[in-house]
């Protein structure tokens, strides 16, 4: 019995919880999500580039788009943060003025990001049929045109639960900018929880952060899910009141 | 049907390989404005790859091509497209557009009509092909051969000189050939210049003016469909011929 309640104590201390969740949301949440969503918007531009490039027709691009994916797929996150937020802080403090390693964590979380996302988006572009770029071709337009409203538009949307998951996998791996030092008012989730915990020697804190990551990305999850089936199966189908008429409604149309 | 602003096409002596293949080995076709040629020939014959060089989809290796008589190898591609519309075989209408939309991309991108008006202009030729209640569907919940009338009324918006069909019966289900066959018809007795890739030698006997057979990227033979189906003069022909009908 002394046993579970200790381990009850470890992982569940309902005081110490409430004693870091205030921090939790008030700073850890807004950090999270500055970090994840900074990196996964500039992530899916530089990603969008990428994918242009591995399918353009011009070999040095191709390469180029190559050779960046294998480097940051090949190699660990935090390896990837650790040295651009360490190595690069020199000049980002010459140009912007200040410490705060953001920049360089976004950045850093940017460039990783960039490589699968950019691998997302090839995929769901080559995926869509040759006659989509043939019929807007013949339309009159031309390549680039022809990639920006017909094709990629629709590579994207095949993608788009896929795209979700990195996106939870970025909110994940923003926890490793803590490497880079953070100031209070800059901790991250994970940060926050940790430091509770160094603090206090109990685990709820960390827990409690858990806990907070789940409710992020458990809805993500589910949302993946649904796009997924909605992507394949179609909206529910809008009846047409012609469709829903009597049969009789319908000869007399005829 | 409205009056088109027909155009006279011209193909000269194209040739086109890839790699070792040749598939186009010298074609010359010339439809007159407000006539229908249709082509007609066996698989791999290079009749799809024909109309693909003559709208510059694919750049013939050697040869001319003319509209209205004059070379147009060394306009802009792009737009010598907006002059020649094309039907595929599959569709290929744009899925995650309305059908209205489909109809009206080119006329707001392209002819940079105002958002109503180009709906407005596409809605007519919806209208034209009988399908101005289906304007805000998706392709997907159309039959082929609704998705095929909206592609015609598509290539139809840009007011094209010329159109081309590729095999544009041939992915639809027996019962829905005839409403496509019928608009296509249509469109001959109207005075559009047109190009027909068919396996339908009904249309091609029917409605076409001129015939031509092909085997094996060179043209065997070519004249009036009487003449074609009636009296062939080439061994290659009858045996198509008699493989078809």
């Amino acid at each position: 019995m002394d046993l579970l309640d200790q381990l009850a104590d470890t992982f569940f201390n309902w005081e110490e919880m409430a004693k870091v969740i205030p921090a939790l949301l008030m700073v850890g949440l807004p950090n999270t999500l500055i970090l994840a969503v900074a990196s996964g918007v500039l992530g899916s531009l530089l990603g969008l580039a990428l994918a242009m490039m591995g399918i353009s027709r011009n070999a040095g691009a191709r390469w180029v788009a190559r050779i960046y994916t294998d480097i940051f797929r090949g190699l660990p996150a935090i390896l990837v943060i650790l040295v651009i937020g360490i190595g690069l802080s020199p000049i980002a403090r010459e140009i912007t003025g200040s410490r705060n390693p953001y920049p360089l964590g976004i950045l850093a979380l940017t460039l990783i990001a960039a490589a699968y996302i950019g691998e997302i988006f090839r995929s769901g572009i080559q995926s869509v049929e040759k006659g989509q770029l043939e019929a807007s071709r013949a339309l009159g337009f031309s390549y680039g045109s022809s990639m920006r409203l017909v094709v990629v538009p629709q590579g994207i949307r095949r993608v788009l639960p896929a795209l979700v998951n990195q996106f939870i996998s970025l909110l994940k791996d923003s926890s490793l900018v803590f490497m880079l030092g953070l100031a209070a008012s800059d901790r991250e989730i994970f940060r926050i929880g940790n430091d509770a915990m160094a603090n206090t020697g109990n685990l709820s804190p960390l827990v409690a952060a858990g806990v907070l990551y789940l409710i992020l990305t458990v809805p993500l999850t589910h949302f993946v899910n649904f796009i997924d089936n909605r992507l394949r199966t179609g909206k529910p189908e809008k009846k047409e009141p012609d469709e829903l008429a009597a049969p009789i409604g319908k000869g007399a149309q005829a | 049907m409205t009056e088109f602003a027909s155009g006279t096409l011209t193909g000269k002596n194209l040739h086109l390989s890839f790699g070792h293949n040749h598939v186009l080995r010298g074609i010359d076709l010339h439809v007159e404005k407000g006539t229908t040629a249709s082509v007609i020939g066996p698989s791999g014959s290079g009749k799809s790859t024909l109309l693909r060089v003559m709208n510059r989809l694919i750049e013939p290796d050697q040869g001319d091509i003319l509209l209205d008589g004059r070379s147009v190898l060394k306009d802009n591609p792009d737009e010598l497209r907006q002059r020649i519309g094309m039907v595929f075989q599959q569709f290929n209408l744009f899925p995650h557009k309305t059908v209205v939309d489909n109809v009206s991309l080119a006329l707001r991108k392209l002819r940079k009509l105002p958002q109503e008006q180009a709906r407005a202009e596409a809605l007519e030729q919806l209208d034209l092909v009988g399908l101005k209640h289906k304007a805000d569907a998706r392709p997907a919940n159309l039959s082929g051969g609704q998705q095929q009338r909206v592609a015609i009324a598509r290539a139809l918006a840009m007011k094209p000189e010329v159109m081309f069909f590729d095999e544009a019966t041939s992915a639809l289900d027996p019962e829905l050939v005839k409403g496509v066959l019928a608009l296509m018809t249509d469109l001959a007795k109207g005075g559009m210049t047109m190009v027909v890739v068919t396996h339908e030698m009904g249309f091609s006997r029917n409605v076409s003016d001129t015939v031509t057979f092909m085997d094996a990227g060179v043209v065997v033979e070519s004249g009036p469909p009487q003449q074609i189906f009636s009296d062939p003069a080439t061994d290659r022909l009858k045996n198509f011929l008699s493989d078809v009908l």
